[in-house]
């Protein structure tokens, strides 16, 4: 009998390999971030003439954009990959053998993760070619590194959540225009507190994702900040419970057997 | 304990919400070692048969066990003696043969110096040696349908359930998977349930076949025992003219009932052989001109004629 860890080992094997294979979801996860950071940050660089702006480098602060975006791709990359296992009927072969249901969920979640990581060290070493430097130094980057590794699991939980209920990759990937809903009215592109708009800045202001990037933010602009770091690991937190639990939920049911 | 390597079910139903009763109240028993052709059109309940003896479908209601062991409550018992290969072959575009096969083997728990010799035995056995190392998605449905049948074997399962696994695939590779499923169930004693639409199929490699239709098991019996129960052969006639088979069709309704013909005008003889002799005089005698008169012997498809009053020939897959 093969351990569950074993298990997790050879089918996060298996969805790294199919990643790596798949030049579509491996490319464009790590390009597509960085030509919008490129765009933003040529258009966008007098926002740091502001007031009360909290870097003169935008590019440093746009930098958190892509570790959010990167999440958005764990999610379609976890969900989409499962769905197609159970419209191709490669989930009832698994279901055939001995697979522990936890072990078919960590597996593919490991697989996300370490996209999501190979993701933020591209993201990392672009921002250190073109001049940012971490103000939390190398511990930063350590913490940045956890944070892309949890980020990749509780979205990808939600991936997989809507993959395992719905078995459908259409459905996973209608719900990417949903999350971008979300990243664009936050403070992506501008502090929340220089946001003028009233109804925008209240929208952010209650949005997560805007805490996810002011987590991100804190470590390359401000340094270590406990409420920054507190907010993001805590919603990533509540995001990965609820995703992780709902998939758990649904997995014994999808591996009918 | 020893467990038989048989399948057994009593008045086995799967019934969906909203939907028809899929299985009805069916009743099976295949031998160890044997090899049942369950042969149905689409939408018979075949495929879903096969889930519920597989355990990925509960059913409704009824009793089934395999390999000695009931598929509601000994899932994972079940799960240890079955290999199957379901409809679709389930693979991963991305994977390689191999991989493949070496995913299957850890899954399945076999030793870890064993995955890759096994992979190799059944890649030899499958005839994919030379593809072992490409990608999936470059295979040909034949490939495909192999490399599933090469998977479901990898944990040496003594009962195997293969899903309509010659659907779709050329003469070539249907005629090599046939010599493999033949060659499990002599040298390796393996116990084989296998759906079909294909009468041939049925017909050449199953020791008993049972005719499912909406759910219920309509005729079983080995292929010439089912055949002898119709008895009467057939004579096809295909009228010279377009303006000929009204004519013929009264000629030969003298000889027995008419039977559905695709070409031409077909009467099952109730004399038996002996009267293809009168019905070639008694076309003679009315100068009726033919291109092509050719007798039948039976075949599963007038045993499904026969007991449904449909003919099986030309329906798709389930």
């Amino acid at each position: 009998m093969t351990t569950t860890i074993d298990q997790v080992a050879l089918l996060a094997r298996r969805s790294v390999l199919r990643t790596w294979r798949n030049p579509a979801a491996t490319i464009f996860p790590l390009v597509f971030p960085m030509l919008l950071l490129a765009v933003n940050s040529g258009g966008l660089r007098a926002e740091t003439h502001l007031p009360g702006f909290p870097t003169k480098s935008f590019v440093a602060f746009a930098l958190a954009v892509p570790f959010i975006q990167g999440a958005l791709f764990a999610t379609m990359n976890a969900g989409t990959d499962l769905a197609r296992d159970i419209e191709s009927g490669f989930m009832s072969r698994l279901s055939l053998t001995p697979l522990r249901g936890a072990a078919l969920l960590a597996g593919q979640l490991g697989g996300v993760i370490a996209l999501g990581l190979v993701q933020a060290c591209f993201y990392i070493a672009v921002g250190l070619v073109v001049g940012v430097r971490p103000a939390a130094g190398v511990g930063g980057v350590a913490v940045l590194l956890v944070f892309a590794a949890f980020i990749a699991l509780a979205f990808g939980s939600l991936g997989a959540t809507i993959a395992i209920r719905t078995g459908s990759t259409e459905s996973v990937q209608s719900l990417f225009p949903v999350f971008f809903v979300f990243l664009f009215i936050s403070s992506m592109n501008i502090p929340r507190n220089l946001i003028s708009t009233t109804w925008f800045r209240d929208a952010a202001t209650v949005n997560p994702v805007s805490y996810l990037l002011e987590c991100v933010r804190s470590l390359i602009i401000t340094g270590w900040n406990g409420e920054a770091l507190g907010l993001g690991f805590g919603i990533l937190a509540i995001v990965g419970t609820v995703g992780l639990s709902v998939a758990s939920l649904a997995l014994p049911k999808r591996l009918a057997r | 304990m020893d467990h038989p390597n048989t399948i057994e079910a009593e008045k086995l139903v799967r019934e969906f919400k909203k939907g028809p009763r899929a299985v009805d109240g069916i009743d099976l028993h295949v031998e160890a070692g044997e090899i049942y052709g369950f042969l149905g059109p689409n939408g018979a309940g075949k495929s879903t048969t096969v889930l519920m003896l597989t355990t990925l479908l509960p059913p409704t209601a009824g009793t089934a066990r395999v390999g000695g062991y009931d598929v509601v409550h000994d899932g994972p018992h079940v799960r240890a003696r079955i290999g199957a290969a379901l409809q679709e072959a389930a693979l991963d575009p991305l994977l390689t043969g191999r991989e493949h096969l070496q995913l299957q083997a850890a899954l399945q728990a076999l030793p870890r110096d064993e995955r890759g010799p096994r992979a190799k035995e059944l890649l030899e056995r499958v005839g994919l040696t030379d593809a072992a190392d490409r990608k999936v998605r470059g295979y040909s449905g034949g490939m495909k349908r192999r490399l599933d049948l090469a998977m479901a074997l990898v944990h040496r399962p003594r009962i195997l359930f293969l899903d309509e696994p010659t659907t779709g695939l050329d003469v070539q590779s249907r005629t090599a998977l046939w010599d493999e499923v033949g060659r499990l169930a002599r040298e390796d004693g393996v116990t084989v349930f296998l759906t079909t639409q294909y009468l041939e199929e049925a017909d050449v490699l199953a020791d008993r076949v049972g005719i499912i239709d909406h759910g219920h098991i309509v005729a079983e019996g080995t292929p010439d025992a089912l055949k002898a129960e119709i008895g009467r052969p057939t004579v096809e006639v295909i009228p010279a003219g377009n303006d000929g088979r009204g004519p013929v069709s009264a000629i030969l309704e003298r000889f027995g009932p008419l039977v559905p013909s695709s070409r031409g005008v077909a009467v099952r003889l109730e004399a038996g052989e002996a009267g293809l002799a009168e019905v070639v005089r008694a076309l003679d005698a009315d100068n009726l001109h033919v291109e092509h008169l050719e007798l039948h012997s039976p075949s599963l498809d007038d045993v499904f004629l026969a007991k449904t009053g449909r003919s099986l020939e030309g329906h798709g897959a389930e």
